[in-house]
């Protein structure tokens, strides 16, 4: 029995990943090379040609997507991390409502929030009309259907995920460490850069791996808040999907983009040093 | 934000075009619907049109069973606080009883969730349901999930519905379907910012640049291409796709559009975001009756009219019910009941004198908003407009393919 708990502890989980990820994930690469329509039904022929139809089709939506995914990446972490180390060293006994605040945006669902921004940020809404009749802005400034909006948007509905994971990193560094350090001369932002960064990388790590994967593949910003010259990957899967029905290519679409962000996320760890980082996360 | 109450602009909000709507479904439903879709994709097969016989070999054996289960778009109904009127009136006078469903939000996703059981021909829980034409119908009747229909139990609808909306493209002989309500799409635009329009080459007017709204779905978007060319979408090839991909491919590259919008259009217009936008009746009225000062034209080069249509599944366990109360809302009086609720067209056009008859004996607003719903050509089009208006051009599989790679770079790039 105890050489089985293990086992069983994994159970669940891995079951639950076995059937509904697995299963899913094996049977999409199996419709990616099919061909034909809904309607006189697909066949398996081993079509491989279709990744390199829809990666050249939608070539400029996947750089776009990058592009996007990336930038966004490194606004979160700007923004992220001094309120991260704040929370985590000047917060006191506050932290948790601090953490809260943080997290009070999910009380609220991810579209409607996004379309709020609609109302708030239109031509001539409450905060872009007050400026263009004072003559701050002209009369054909505009935030919405813009990269601006769209990237805007992405940091914001996924910030926290950013937030969260520094955060903790931060919180288990020891003050006495940074003590010992300022003990030994370190100035204070040698204390930083040479302590407190390094041991943070992890959960900046993390945050990484938790924002930049879903924002490349988001479409429900670039759906709400971009304009013509916006489309992202995610609303081109979709609109295959369920629009055109269309599998083969959206599934194709599905894995070429997986695959892009897994290359793109162990060159990213690679070059952090892979096992640093994992033991570091580890820990 | 949407402390609007009007139940017709809920129905407008809840619509397969309400952007809000459509991904909240999406968001959840993306993964599970895709990959149901994707498994009956794969069993999808196409049949062969049904025989003369079929109609009279289906409904020969079946029995009316005094229930129905209809299956609708949310607020697409007539409703007096929680009753329906229209529907208890039917259940008193033919004994069947009705579970009603407000269960199509998104045809796509409703599409996706009934194809599966329909290709494996399990009941998919309703007798009864509303789907508008385009791609999803049009493979529905392709892959044979709907009952043709017998005609000879339908006299209501050949005595009322109006011609316009008989024998459409996409079901020759109505066939499988017959209209539930309609709509327009044609040009909105704010009067505030923007001179009396009449063309649709005022979509490309420079002057509105940054300002113009057009509409992501691709057919729509590809029939206002070829109105501004002077084609008929329903007679179009793919050499007039092609133009018509060149005209609009123009409009997006001058910075003219905005966005190419779903439902989400309204609100862009309502703020000034845009100014002229490609439009849907319905939506439009709805604001106008609210009394924003907005204004909806079927251009001189044409617009286009869709329908929401009755259908019944294969796998319907109440045929003749659902037979039955698609000709008892053919009935004049029936048909008043529903549109002066709806405010979308109804395809019952006598449907006018009553609703001005009901407006003679009603008082004050409720007076004011009868006379408005029947005197509004978005609900009950003129003759000059029913010219202008034609179909979507109904595709097969292999040009769905040609027609959105020339038109989906264009609303998608």
């Amino acid at each position: 029995m105890k050489r089985l708990a293990p086992y069983l502890l994994i159970l669940p989980g891995g079951l639950w990943l076995a059937i509904f990820l697995v299963v899913p994930m094996v049977f999409m690469a199996s419709v990616s090379t099919q061909e034909g329509d809904v309607v006189n039904g697909f066949a398996q022929t081993f079509n491989f040609s279709v990744y390199g139809d829809a990666l050249m089709q939608y070539k400029t939506q996947f750089l776009r997507s990058a592009g996007y995914g990336l930038v966004a990446t490194v606004v979160s972490i700007a923004l992220a991390y001094p309120m991260a180390y704040w929370i985590a060293f000047k917060g006191g006994n506050r932290k948790s409502t601090y953490l809260l605040l943080v997290l009070l945006p999910f009380f609220v669902s991810f579209v409607l929030r996004t379309v709020s921004w609609r109302f708030l940020l239109a031509d001539d809404g409450m905060l872009l009309a007050p400026l263009k009749s004072a003559g701050l802005l002209p009369e054909d400034f505009h935030v919405l259907q813009t990269t601006f909006a769209v990237i805007g948007g992405l940091v914001y509905n996924y910030l926290p995920f950013m937030i969260l994971p520094i955060y903790v990193a931060l919180e288990r560094v020891d003050p006495k460490v940074v003590e010992a350090a300022q003990d030994l001369y370190a100035a204070r932002r040698e204390a930083f850069t040479k302590i407190v960064l390094p041991l943070s990388l992890p959960g900046v790590f993390a945050g990484v791996l938790m924002t930049f994967v879903p924002m490349t593949a988001d479409y429900v910003n670039a759906g709400i808040l971009g304009g013509p010259e916006n489309t992202m990957i995610g609303n081109i899967i979709q609109t295959e999907y369920l629009v055109n029905n269309d599998y083969p290519t959206a599934a194709a679409l599905s894995f070429t983009l997986m695959a892009a962000m897994l290359i793109g996320i162990f060159a990213y760890a690679k070059a952090l040093g892979t096992e640093n980082v994992l033991e570091a996360a580890a820990r | 934000m949407y402390s609007r109450t009007n139940p017709a602009f809920l129905r407008g909000m809840t619509q397969s075009r309400s952007v809000t709507r459509r991904d909240a479904l999406r968001l959840g439903g993306m993964s599970a619907a895709g990959l149901a879709l994707a498994a009956c994709g794969v069993q999808g097969k196409k049949v062969e049109a049904p025989p003369q016989d079929a109609v009279a070999e289906y409904w020969g054996s079946k029995k009316k069973n005094g229930r129905l289960r209809f299956a609708n778009w949310p607020l697409y109904i007539d409703k007096d606080g929680k009753r329906y009127p229209s529907l208890e009136m039917f259940e008193t006078d033919t004994g069947i009883k009705v579970t009603y469903t407000e269960a199509v939000q998104d045809i796509p996703t409703f599409f996706g969730k009934i194809q599966p059981l329909l290709a494996a021909n399990n009941d998919i829980g309703y007798d009864l349901m509303v789907l508008t034409n385009g791609l999803q119908l049009s493979k529905a009747i392709a892959l044979g999930y709907l009952v043709p229909l017998d005609h000879s139990k339908l006299p209501n609808f050949a005595a009322n519905a109006n011609s316009a909306v008989k024998n459409p493209t996409w079901d020759p002989n109505n066939a499988h379907t017959i209209p539930w309500a309609g709509g327009l799409t044609g040009i909105a635009y704010n009067p505030k910012y923007v001179d009396e329009v009449k063309s649709i080459a005022d979509l490309w007017n420079p002057k509105y640049k940054g300002k113009v709204g057009m509409m992501l779905d691709t057919q729509e978007v590809a029939n206002f291409g070829m109105f501004a060319l002077g084609i008929d979408p329903d007679k179009s090839t793919e050499a007039d796709w092609r133009k018509a991909g060149e005209k609009l491919k123009q409009q997006r590259d001058a910075g003219l559009v905005r966005k190419y919008y779903e439902n989400d259009y309204v609100d862009a217009l309502v703020r000034g975001d845009i100014w002229i936008t490609m439009a849907w009746s319905g939506d439009i009225f709805q604001q106008v009756a609210e009394g924003k000062d907005l204004r909806f034209v079927v251009p001189e080069e044409g617009g286009t009219i869709w329908t929401d249509n009755l259908c019944i599944p294969k796998t319907s366990q109440n045929p003749l019910d659902a037979l039955i109360f698609m000709d008892y809302v053919y009935q004049p009086k029936i048909a008043t009941m529903l549109v002066e609720y709806i405010n979308y067209i109804t395809p019952v056009s006598s449907a006018k004198d009553l609703v001005l008859a009901d407006a003679a004996k009603a008082t004050g607003k409720k007076k004011a908003a009868l006379e408005q719903i029947a005197e509004s050509p978005m609900i009950f089009p003129s003759e000059t407009d029913m010219a202008k208006l034609r179909s979507y051009k109904k595709l097969d599989p292999g040009e769905e393919k040609v027609f959105e790679d020339i038109f989906q770079p264009i609303t998608q790039g």
